[in-house]
């Protein structure tokens, strides 16, 4: 945006013309972050849908398109031709705020995502409080549905989503300021002559933030479960547990506006993802290149996009993932987990930042010990995982499918293969074989 | 000590369990989906699919039904309608009709299990729909024919595929309602050929 403006002002055009054109860029800009972060959601939607239905041993939608990736289209389609449906007894003009502020609380916070070098659409001094700060106007939103709807499941939806936002907004607070404490600044991307967070990590992952020491790791899975349940997601998806409240705060919600609250929940995801790979994964930084180096070809910045979202995608998949695997939390459960672990883990792991900051200055010994203090038990708990996840797939005896994409082509499809699904390994441990 | 204990040990344990929980839930993303893309995507008709003793529509095999009507007297909702009409000179007796309501069959397999030579079968078919209700009532007999013998062992006529009876029968779905065609018996002089068989077969 700055960037823009000061292109702008290079023009040296007369004053009305020069403003008229900088409305018109803040207007583009703006739409351009909205249309992107909408596309990002509805694509999210597919991949979840897609994702939930391989956990499942389904196929899920597959259809639409290559893959099924326009479901997303078509069930948006659906959504704005339905009847737009107001309750009698709803508070009118509340309960067609709500979507709004909802979706404007998530989509405004893209503003300040760092998609690439210079691809951030303001990169404020203040990013991190900024983010924070305008997620949390979703409450307003989802607390306004649910009273102005007039209907005690949405009720209660409104009230437990308040009550979880407000408790969960300070273990992701504190899990947040960890990296905040390593940059020394609040900027999110930053260039060469004015280091934001992004800029202040490298492209190995050994000069991420979070392998930076084993306090870092711990605030980020602070930060990263704390936002989960800020986004309502399974499994702390309480404001709208399905087989208690309905839908919770969007029951009497129709047509577009459900689509709103909809598409708000995974844009949330995305932003979720978005930021922990920024603050934490080192962001758009590409591999072994200096800033001035990726500053100075685009061909770079464009990777470093791709980078990002690889790295935004990935997490991504682990939130539609827990959803898949994790049963939901009872009321008393998700505030204990909030007050009584994650708050004090948050806290430490911000008070040990603090200190091995002070101990530990980037390059010296110490600080080289503490990054691979973290880096290898990370790397190891990941071996561990793929090794228990073979094992799993060996135990029940299916082959190993690595034609993912191929799923769906006509004619690849064999069921007379499942004829032994579900069997129990051979006495000998090395599992049936086919 | 054992404060620290109370409070460590759950989650450790719940560390442990949801690590598991999503190893396992990761695996299922490299099987193969247990779907079967019907109707459009599939090697080949679901009916070849199916297990083999799964029951599908039923078939009468003409070739060795004996018009005991066994099959009419248990089904219990009445769906078979058999007759059998005896040539007045020769004595020789004709199937002429064997009709199958199959919107009202319940698919209880009873009438399979009592016919004494496997006529009647559950063939592999379920697609019968159709457009119109009265084409639900499947129709076996088109013209008279004599009754089989019981066969001898193993002289039993090879029975043909399964479902290759009743498919041509169901057509398809927009085939339109044409009305059975009355069955006659054969004049006296036509019955010569079956009658040849009969002196050695009971």
């Amino acid at each position: 945006m700055r960037t823009v403006f000061e292109y702008l002002k290079a023009l040296q055009l007369e004053p009305f013309w020069q403003q008229l054109l900088a409305a018109a860029a803040v207007v583009v800009i703006a739409a351009l972050v909205f249309v992107v972060a909408l596309t990002i959601a509805g694509l999210l939607v597919v991949v979840e849908r897609r994702v939930a239905g391989r956990v499942q041993s389904r196929i899920g939608p597959n259809r639409v398109g290559p893959l099924g990736l326009l479901q997303w289209l078509a069930d948006g389609l659906k959504l704005i031709m339905k009847e737009d449906v107001i309750p009698a007894a709803a508070d009118q003009p509340l309960f067609r705020l709500a979507p709004y502020l909802v979706m404007v609380g998530v989509f405004s916070a893209f503003a300040s995502v760092p998609f690439g070098m210079y691809l951030i659409a303001a990169d404020v001094n203040v990013g991190v409080l900024f983010i924070l700060a305008i997620t949390s106007l979703g409450t307003v939103g989802i607390l306004m549905s649910g009273w102005a709807s007039n209907n005690k499941w949405s009720l209660l939806g409104g009230i437990r989503s308040a009550a979880q936002i407000v408790s969960y907004e300070v273990p992701a607070l504190l899990g947040a300021l960890s990296p905040v404490l390593l940059a020394g600044t609040l900027q999110m991307s930053g260039t060469e002559s004015e280091p934001g967070i992004v800029a202040l990590q490298g492209g190995w992952p050994w000069q991420w933030f979070v392998f930076r020491n084993p306090c870092a790791l711990g605030a980020f899975f602070v930060y990263f479960i704390a936002a989960v349940a800020e986004g309502n997601r399974t499994p702390f998806d309480l404001p709208e547990a399905e087989s208690e409240l309905v839908a919770g705060f969007n029951t009497e919600y129709s047509g577009m506006r459900f689509a709103g609250f909809f598409l708000a929940e995974f844009a949330n995801v995305y932003l979720v993802s978005a930021v922990a790979t920024t603050l934490f994964f080192g962001g758009w930084q590409v591999p072994g290149l200096s800033l001035a180096e990726q500053a100075g070809d685009p061909r770079w910045i464009i990777l470093g996009l791709v980078i990002f979202v690889a790295k935004a995608s990935i997490f991504c998949f682990v939130i539609v993932w827990l959803r898949w695997t994790l049963p939901r939390l009872r009321v008393d459960q998700l505030m204990g987990l909030c007050y009584r672990y994650l708050l004090p883990l948050g806290l430490l792991c911000l008070l040990g930042n603090a200190a091995l900051v002070l101990v530990a200055s980037e390059g010296s010994t110490v600080d080289w010990v503490l990054r691979l203090l973290t880096l290898v038990p990370a790397a190891a708990v990941l071996v561990l995982f793929f090794w228990r996840v073979s094992y799993h797939i060996r135990r029940v005896g299916d082959r190993v499918d690595l034609d993912l994409l191929a799923r769906g082509v006509k004619g690849r499809f064999h069921p007379e293969r499942h004829r032994h699904y579900g069997k129990l390994a051979s006495p000998t441990g090395k599992g049936v074989t086919q | 000590m054992k404060a620290l204990d109370r409070y460590l040990l759950p989650v450790a344990r719940s560390l442990v369990t949801i690590f598991d929980g999503l190893a396992v839930t990761f695996s299922y993303l490299f099987r193969r989906p247990i779907t079967i893309q019907y109707p459009d995507r599939i090697e080949k008709p679901v009916a070849d699919m199916l297990p083999e003793r799964s029951r599908g529509i039923l078939e009468v095999d003409l070739q060795i039904c004996t018009g005991c009507s066994m099959c009419a007297k248990t089904c219990p909702i009445d769906c078979i309608k058999i007759e059998v009409q005896s040539e007045p000179t020769t004595k020789q007796r004709y199937l002429t009709r064997f009709d199958i309501d199959i919107g009202k069959c319940m698919f209880c397999g009873l009438c399979v299990e009592a016919c004494p030579t496997g006529a009647i079968r559950h063939s592999h078919e379920f697609e019968g729909t159709t457009c119109d209700v009265r084409r639900l009532v499947l129709h076996f007999v088109e013209s008279a024919r004599p009754v089989a013998k019981p066969p001898k062992k193993g002289e039993e006529p090879a029975s043909p595929p399964l479902g290759s009876i009743v498919r041509p029968l169901l057509g398809t779905a927009f085939d339109p309602y044409r009305p059975p065609k009355p069955v006659e018996l054969p004049r006296p002089a036509a019955q010569a050929a079956p009658s040849e068989t009969e002196g050695g077969n009971i």
